[in-house]
């Protein structure tokens, strides 16, 4: 690197003695990236320690001047209340349910795509539409197809429900929503995946014997564990952050609110900056454990060398 | 030298851009927000009153979602954030006390509040009150009305429990159509009901002074107990938990229902969606607790406010009270079916055309009841309808003190809702 940009007595130092030059490496790396890792602090860093800050007291947008410091008693109030464990369990709900069912079609299309002789390109892109399309609309197509005077579900189905209007066929349509929309993302990673797996293995295991089933659980899906790992942790993340499809076909209503629906109703709807702050924290701390768990307890790495 | 000769024209333009020009002003524009009203009634009022104003001003309607809370939604956040565009509000009954002790709004100056108060009928300008001042301009009203079927009820009910011995008798002959319309599902519908029926009992959700929840054990109780019969009763849509006004609205209109609470709308979407249906509607007054007392209904509509940070608020409240009009309320009446707040407008031929139950209406406007009057308001009634619904599961006597320790909770702006 520095042999081509470095003048030539630095070429010389870091030639010479190389624990200095690669501190000054280092330093030069830290240098280079410092823009960065300020624009990360201000835009992240910032709002969140921000958010941290404000969920410490009782302060309601509608009367600033009334702000008191409560310390930790907006997370005693959300994490006893049952609307807040209602939404932890309907998330899971969701979570659960869109990602098994993402994973399993992402999986075969992801095969599909793998194996497809012609027109491959053509197939790629047009898998990736749904995911191309703006969650909002999605939700919105979805909720339309569903609703009992407009829809087409309704007379295919020989059916007269409202499906938005309880609780466990509205988590049915959220879900396949979900499903729809995601699946595409899966079915594009697990492809990655897919290509990392060498042929001379699965050949050399066909020589043994293995029947097709025997290779792909044996070979294919550890090999590929790691792409695996980063298409479950990502949809998984989103999934428990869900709010855009959940909001457009049901407002949480039925007891199917979120998460961030509850976080929303409290910032949003009934300007309580102090609790509304305790839950985005609280939201942020299940996303950070999810991230952990995964990392820890499965042995995922982001960085190279995951395959080991 | 050619450049000199420019400065002069320049200038000009720059007088222009800054608005020191000498020449005609444009008037100031004056935003209007309102939900998107469908009839063009309000677009009518704005235009009018623009005019009227012989040049002072323009109103610009700012249309909102047709949903009360949504609606909410944008103004708060907007509101909050000192937004000096808004200048005239169409305030939600329920808003009236949130947006005043946040400051959000503008109390009415003397003078023009006596006027805005003239000839309103009481409850409407209590509407929009708080603190013995008028924050907004009595627009038009609304309430609920029992609307039935006069093929299939010889007499309108007067109470509740007459009504749900009506329906299930009724029902044992003639089957699904016997049912009695409400709204159940979870949200503002439910509320409404519900502090109706309480009133209607005797009972009321905060004490006067509107810091501490009253919901006095024996009427709280019993409205609670006139709920459960009704979800329970075979009489009761098995869609109740779900139905919200347009919903029953339809179901009666289908011919499936022979009682309906709702507002005045139905009757002129249903004189246009189902005639025959509508040949056969009758209205009474919303049914009573008990036959003693008469009952008191919700009093909704839309009052004007002028926004705090308005940059023009002496013209928004000229131009609040000319929208507020007689004239405009008459518009809003006939074009818009919106129940207008000036009382003698009742009498009026035209209004009691498009309203042929206006003695009725004016009655049970007479003796409405206000939903809560804090700042609060939103959170005590989230708290409300999470314990009610569903209907069917009401407990009569655990309900009146979870329902006294959940307003509590709300008005301390505690826990999550």
């Amino acid at each position: 690197m520095s042999k081509a940009t470095g003048p030539p007595d630095r070429r010389a130092g870091t030639n010479l003695g190389t624990h200095l030059g690669t501190r000054a490496e280092e330093r030069l790396a830290w240098l280079l990236c410092m823009p960065a890792v300020l624009a990360m602090l201000l835009v992240t860093a910032y709002p969140i320690l921000y958010a941290l800050w404000l969920s410490l007291f009782r302060y309601d947008l509608r009367f600033p001047d009334e702000r008191v410091f409560v310390g930790l008693a907006n997370y005693a109030s959300v994490l006893t209340s049952e609307v807040w464990w209602q939404a932890v369990l309907n998330t899971l709900i969701i979570t659960v349910g869109s990602v098994s069912l993402e994973l399993i079609l992402g999986m075969l299309l992801a095969l599909v795509m793998h194996r497809v002789l012609f027109l491959r390109r053509t197939l790629r892109a047009s898998v990736l539409i749904p995911y191309a399309i703006i969650t909002v609309v999605a939700a919105l197509a979805w909720k339309f197809a569903f609703d009992p005077v407009t829809g087409f579900v309704n007379p295919w189905l020989g059916l007269d429900r409202a499906w938005l209007g309880e609780r466990w066929s509205a988590f049915l349509v959220i879900i396949l929503t979900e499903v729809w929309k995601t699946t595409p993302f899966m079915a594009l990673l697990l492809l990655a995946g897919l290509t990392l797996v060498p042929k001379d293995l699965l050949d050399a295991a066909r020589v043994d014997g293995a029947n097709a089933w025997q290779r792909f659980f044996r070979v294919t899906l550890p090999v590929m564990r790691p792409a695996l790992l980063v298409a479950l942790l990502f949809r998984t993340l989103d999934a428990v952050r869900i709010f855009d499809t959940v909001f457009v076909q049901t407002r949480g209503a039925q007891d199917t609110e979120t998460l961030s629906i509850v976080g929303y109703h409290t910032l949003v709807t009934r300007l309580n900056l102090g609790l509304g702050s305790a839950v985005s924290v609280l939201i942020f701390l299940v996303v950070l454990a999810i991230a952990i768990l995964f990392v820890r307890g499965f042995g995922l790495r982001l960085s190279r060398g995951g395959q080991t | 030298m050619s450049a000199l000769r420019d400065i002069p024209c320049l200038l000009c333009v720059l007088a222009a851009l800054t608005g020191c020009d000498k020449g005609p002003a444009t008037p100031p524009t004056l935003s209007w927000y309102v939900f998107d009203e469908p009839s063009g009634a309000f677009a009518q009022a704005a235009r009018r009153c623009g005019e009227a104003s012989e040049g002072r001003y323009d109103i610009e309607l700012k249309p909102l979602p047709a949903d009360a809370d949504q609606q909410r939604e944008q103004l708060v956040r907007r509101l909050a954030a000192g937004d000096d565009d808004i200048d005239l509000i169409g305030m939600d009954v329920i808003w009236t006390a949130e947006f005043a002790r946040a400051g959000w709004i503008l109390p009415w100056p003397e003078p023009l509040a006596e006027h805005a108060r003239a000839g309103r009928i009481p409850s409407t300008v209590d509407s929009a009150s708080d603190g013995g001042r008028l924050w907004a301009a009595p627009f038009t009203t609304n309430t609920q009305l029992l609307w039935y079927r006069t093929d299939r009820v010889p007499a309108p009910p007067r109470t509740w429990d007459e009504m749900i011995d009506q329906a299930e008798r009724l029902s044992q002959s003639i089957g699904k159509g016997a049912s009695i319309q409400a709204q159940g599902e979870r949200y503002e519908g439910l509320m409404v009901f519900f502090v109706s029926l309480l009133a209607s009992a005797g009972g009321a959700v905060l004490d006067a002074d509107t810091e501490q929840p009253s919901l006095a054990p024996e009427p709280t109780r019993t409205a609670l107990r006139i709920l459960r019969r009704l979800a329970n009763s075979p009489a009761a849509d098995p869609a109740l938990a779900t139905a919200r006004e347009d919903q029953t609205r339809l179901a009666f209109e289908s011919g499936e229902a022979s009682y309906m609470l709702n507002y005045t709308y139905v009757w002129p979407s249903a004189n246009a969606n189902a005639p025959e249906i509508a040949k056969h509607m009758g209205w009474a007054r919303w049914p009573a607790v008990s036959p003693e007392r008469p009952s008191r209904v919700t009093i909704g509509g839309i009052n004007l406010g002028v926004g705090a940070d308005s940059r023009h608020p002496e013209l928004a409240f000229e131009a609040a009270a000319c929208i507020s009009g007689i004239d405009n309320q008459r518009i809003a009446a006939t074009r818009g079916g919106l129940p207008p707040t000036l009382e003698a407008l009742y009498d009026a031929p035209a209004v009691r055309d498009t309203f042929p139950f206006a003695d009725l209406l004016r009655a049970t406007l007479r003796d409405a009841v206000q939903r809560p009057r804090t700042p609060l308001y939103n959170d005590v009634s989230l708290a409300i309808t999470r314990i009610l619904h569903p209907l069917a599961e009401v407990d009569p006597e655990r309900g009146p003190a979870r329902l006294r320790a959940a307003v509590e909770r709300a008005l301390r702006s505690e826990g999550l809702l």
